[in-house]
């Protein structure tokens, strides 16, 4: 067992983009760095070279706690990558993260892919490493605290 | 000074289409068959197709307008246009970008027009093959979201859990497409009705409100519409379909990367809907025909609340079948069988029934016919949406 929600073989992240990489690196470390303006203080994700509130080019990153409430969901059980055939259902959650201006994340609700899933939930991040990727990297998901 | 309006400016006079094929089983190679359609629409207009001056689409279609004007041998191409976004968003945005050019002179004759040979090139329901994913698909992919429907599917959770609309609600959206697809012989899922019972047991595709059935197909074929200016529209073989309004774009900040759109359960319409009706003077309820692009029935469903024609309080009550059916219902809805039964031609099939319906020559003709509205594909970014009207309502 690899321990990750999803199957190996998914397309991976590209996080050498200069625009990204903070996010990335973040996350190789269990931390959950978000986009913020230092012009404004607006919050922003996913991550963008100006602040669409005030244009200020002049973005900061800042860790959050990893604490979230669920948004939507979805359970897909039509597997469109050759990586997911056979794999059954899973469960996508889009996050909403009050700590950061309420930004949203998508990632997987961890556990049974069967559960209910109650939007409004409290769900808290869980730090997935991929080491045997070509390039490793960390995923955020989300567990129902 | 004169009011800058495309209302009553142009109108569309010829349509054409190919044989619809499902994904894979075109005979012809894709610009084949944009030359099929686009020759069958001038000949449906009575126009020689040397005669064209330009060409309009969307969707990235591989068809370029340059290769198109040599192989028909266009005399003079004075416009060519391609609506930004993938999927069918453009529909009626390549149409009015084509009556725009119409209106101000920039060209006489201009095709919009859409191609698709989903066999000959990619699926669109399949997920990407690359190893590595960049831009919003980062935050994206890598967690299984990747097709259509999965980018889709929690607009359509939070809308139906904001607004406790249920299932049947976008069942009757299906029922009704391909019960009108029954009658047409061109209609890929003619041979194929739906009822309750097989919709209920069809299998999921996303629980928990995108049943096999609540997706639209994926086909190959084409579709071209003709569009000249008011001062020539009747001087041709049919009744002219009147371009009353376009209008596209986008909710604020709707492509905001990783889903943070700031109004997320939308088909993003919220903002084009008032504003197209202002262009065509005319309001939800004049409309005798409505076609409204099914990539899913949870996007025609937000697409039909922001056009002002369904209250999201009153969806469960008023999308059922009878009222989405011609010739008898309140709401006939694409009344040829859509994306979801006649062909996934990216909406531009609608268009086509649009103007069929406006002529009188439907096969599943309504009464009520002086005024359609088409909806462009839901949920995408930039989105657009058309009305189109008889001589009545000009």
């Amino acid at each position: 067992m690899s321990g990750l929600y999803l199957p190996e073989g998914l397309p991976a992240p590209n996080t050498g983009d200069a625009l990204t990489a903070p996010y990335w690196e973040a996350a190789r470390v269990g931390k959950l760095r978000i986009q913020k303006c230092r012009g404004c203080g607006a919050w922003q994700w996913g991550p963008e070279w100006i602040c669409h509130r005030c244009h200020s080019f002049d973005l900061a990153w800042e860790d959050v706690a990893g604490q979230g409430r669920i948004y939507s969901y979805q359970r897909p059980h039509h597997p469109v990558h050759p990586a997911l055939n056979g794999h059954g259902p899973y469960i996508a959650v889009l996050v909403e993260l009050p700590h950061a201006g309420n930004v949203r994340m998508v990632g997987n609700l961890l556990g049974d892919p069967r559960q209910a899933v109650q939007i409004g939930a409290a769900v808290e991040a869980v730090f997935e490493h991929h080491e045997r990727a070509d390039s490793p990297f960390t995923l955020v998901q989300w567990r129902v605290v | 000074m004169t009011e800058r309006t495309l209302r009553g400016r142009t109108a569309i006079v010829g349509i054409g289409e190919t044989t619809y094929y499902r994904h894979g089983q075109s005979p012809d190679a894709e610009f084949k068959l944009a030359l099929i359609a686009i020759v069958n629409a001038c000949k449906d207009a009575g126009i020689d197709p040397h005669d064209i001056d330009g060409f309009a689409s969307y969707g990235n279609d591989r068809s370029d307008a340059g290769r198109l004007a040599a192989a028909l041998g266009v005399k003079e191409l004075r416009f060519s246009n391609m609506f930004w976004g993938g999927g069918g968003g453009g529909v009626c945005g390549a149409v009015g970008n084509a009556a725009a050019a119409v209106a101000t002179g920039m060209a006489d004759c201009v095709v919009a027009f859409r191609s698709l040979a989903q066999g000959q090139f990619a699926r669109y329901g399949r997920g990407t093959g690359a190893p590595l994913v960049a831009g919003d698909d980062q935050f994206i992919i890598p967690y299984g979201v990747m097709s259509p429907a999965q980018r889709f599917a929690m607009k359509v959770t939070r809308f139906m859990h904001d607004h406790g609309i249920r299932q049947e609600a976008l069942r009757a959206i299906s029922l009704a497409c391909y019960h009108h697809a029954q009658n047409n012989p061109n209609a890929v899922m003619r041979g194929r009705p739906l009822d309750e019972a097989k919709y209920d047991a069809s299998r999921w595709i996303i629980e928990p409100f995108f049943h096999l059935f609540d997706c639209c197909q994926e086909n190959d074929g084409a579709a071209a519409v003709i569009v000249v200016p008011a001062d020539r529209a009747r001087d041709f073989p049919h009744k002219p379909a009147w371009l009353l309004a376009c209008a596209q774009g986008c909710d604020h900040r709707s492509a905001a990367p990783a889903h943070n759109m700031p109004n997320y359960p939308s088909s993003h319409f919220r903002q084009i809907g008032p504003r197209l009706y202002d262009m065509a003077k005319l309001t939800p309820a004049d409309m005798g025909i409505v076609q409204c692009y099914e990539n899913f029935t949870g996007g025609v469903l937000m697409s039909l609340v922001e056009h002002g024609l369904v209250r999201a309080e009153e969806a469960n009550e008023v999308l059922v079948k009878e009222n989405l059916l011609a010739p008898g219902g309140n709401m006939p809805l694409n009344t040829s069988g859509g994306n979801l039964a006649e062909c996934y031609m990216h909406g531009l099939e609608l268009v086509n029934e649009a103007v069929r319906q406006i002529r009188g020559t439907a096969i599943n003709q309504v009464k009520r016919n002086d005024a359609a509205i088409v909806i462009g594909g839901p949920m995408v970014t930039p989105v657009s949406s058309l009305i189109l009207g008889s001589e009545a309502v000009l």
